[in-house]
């Protein structure tokens, strides 16, 4: 049962490797695909940045209650800028906007080309000599690549900014103190290293959103099937990433 | 011509094509009639290259199209219009948009070219005033003939039919059968219908073939026999 099993999870890894290759490693015909690519960072940029407006904004408040909890002593106050700025840099930015980009896009992805393939369209565009991997994975992955590292740019801005404001307003901590502990201790490294990682998890969560859409069989229950399993998908594959680009970034 | 020898197609332990040969002449449109579940659409997607088969041969135009690379198979297929059976219209794009898709793919037709193209389209297929529509907003009719319509885009040599007029009103199955024979009178499509329906295949078939158990037999006529 164990070698089922493993073999299960290689066969998985290689199917959803070459999936991914076969969806990027094409040829692009970029004068065909750019505005497929557009429609695509509008729609994963603009249509997930409420959601990420407000998942920021209570990132941005939690860290600084919990933080300011586990600071005891006569710790200094610039202190709080330069620990939630660090955790909202290298971890809660990053991983927060991806599985929130992952929840609403790998499943809408998954389900789009599901039905996509149950109703035939899929192979209407084969038939019509259209590679479904160029037309349909590819912008998809691209849109994902762009639109994610923005993204999440703004939810850690947004995150920092709530924290100094809420530190400024009800924990008597000026902005300039909590400026201070923040630029002061501030690492380049912080910050690429997080936007590395978003970079990784962009290509997850669209493969896996695509990858499951093109797999379905069946009808509409397979379809909702999908979209479960590609969030479910992402979502492990997410934080098992963190971690690994934590150890060669930050190890 | 469209050549089909000695095909075998079976899922599992059912065997759907067994030994299935036959040729589709220039100008010519066959229709392969049977009931629902004989393979027909498997027969006519095991053609363009959508289902492998497990046996035989297919030639387009002296091509294999099971042993060529995919370049000429998809060179090919921009030869082929394919009407499937629930029109497969894309769901996000108007009917202009759908039909418009594989001129935009596949050539660099100017915008003003491609609207004149897509117009004349429409009015060969009857929907006039219909092309900022989403395939949501029309009639089961409507979309059959908006997916002809796409397929006849590119201005293919042979067109393939998936039960065209499978599940229509009276009225408007006589006007896609119309639209068939006009297609192959006027612009010279070559064309397979594959269909159940037996007046269907009397008004379009210059040859009509019988698929039932897995083979395929030539009809001299059709009788209610052929259904038993």
């Amino acid at each position: 049962m164990s070698s089922g099993m493993n073999w299960n999870l290689f066969s998985f890894i290689g199917d959803f490797g070459g999936f991914l290759f076969r969806s990027i490693f094409i040829p692009w015909r970029l004068s065909k695909t750019w505005r497929m690519i557009l429609d695509q960072i509008y729609d994963i940029g603009v249509g997930t940045l409420p959601l990420i407006l407000v998942i920021s904004t209570f990132t941005g408040l939690v860290s600084t209650v919990q933080t300011v909890y586990q600071i005891v002593g006569p710790m200094p106050k610039y202190i709080l800028g330069y620990t939630v700025g660090r955790m909202v840099l290298i971890e809660l930015g990053p991983v927060l906007t991806a599985l929130m980009v992952s929840g609403r896009c790998a499943s809408s992805m998954a389900a789009e080309i599901g039905t996509m393939r149950v109703t035939e369209q899929i192979d209407a565009l084969e038939v019509m000599a259209i590679d479904p991997y160029r037309f349909l994975s590819l912008p998809r992955i691209i849109g994902t690549f762009i639109a994610l590292p923005m993204l999440t740019i703004i939810s850690e801005a947004v995150a920092l900014v709530v924290s100094a404001a809420y530190a400024h307003y009800f924990l008597n901590i000026s902005f300039s103190q909590y400026n201070y502990g923040l630029v002061h201790f501030f690492y380049v490294r912080d910050l690429f290293g997080g936007l590395a990682k978003t970079l990784v998890f962009s290509f997850v969560i669209a493969n896996a959103g695509c990858y499951y859409g093109f797999k379905v069989q069946g009808g509409a229950r397979e379809v909702g099937q999908a979209a479960t399993r590609a969030v479910v998908t992402a979502s492990i594959m997410i934080l098992v990433l963190d971690f690994l680009v934590a150890l060669v970034v930050f190890g | 011509m469209i050549r089909v020898e000695n095909v075998f197609k079976k899922f599992d332990a059912m065997v759907v094509l067994h030994d299935v040969s036959f040729e589709v002449g220039s100008n010519q449109l066959i229709v392969v009639l049977g009931p629902s579940g004989t393979g027909k659409t498997v027969l006519l997607k095991s053609i363009v290259g959508l289902i492998t088969i497990d046996h035989g041969t297919i030639t387009i135009d002296g091509m294999n199209m099971l042993t060529s690379d995919n370049g000429r198979v998809f060179e090919m297929r921009k030869q082929i219009g394919y009407v499937f059976q629930g029109a497969a219209l894309f769901d996000s794009m108007t009917v202009f948009e759908n039909i418009a898709l594989p001129i935009v793919q596949h050539t660099r037709t100017p915008v003003k070219d491609i609207r004149e193209r897509v117009k004349e389209i429409l009015n060969i297929v009857g929907l006039q005033g219909k092309a900022n529509l989403y395939p949501r907003s029309l009639s089961g009719g409507m979309k059959r003939l908006a997916a002809i319509g796409r397929a006849l885009a590119l201005d293919p040599k042979y067109i393939f039919y998936d039960e065209p007029t499978t599940g229509l009103d009276p009225l408007m199955k006589d006007r896609i059968v119309e639209l068939i024979g006009n297609l192959k009178r006027e612009y010279a499509k070559t064309g397979i219908v594959v269909t159940h329906d037996l007046d269907t295949a009397r008004a379009v078939g210059d040859v009509i073939y019988m698929l039932k158990n897995g083979t395929i037999e030539k009809l001299s006529k059709i009788g209610k026999e052929h259904y038993g």
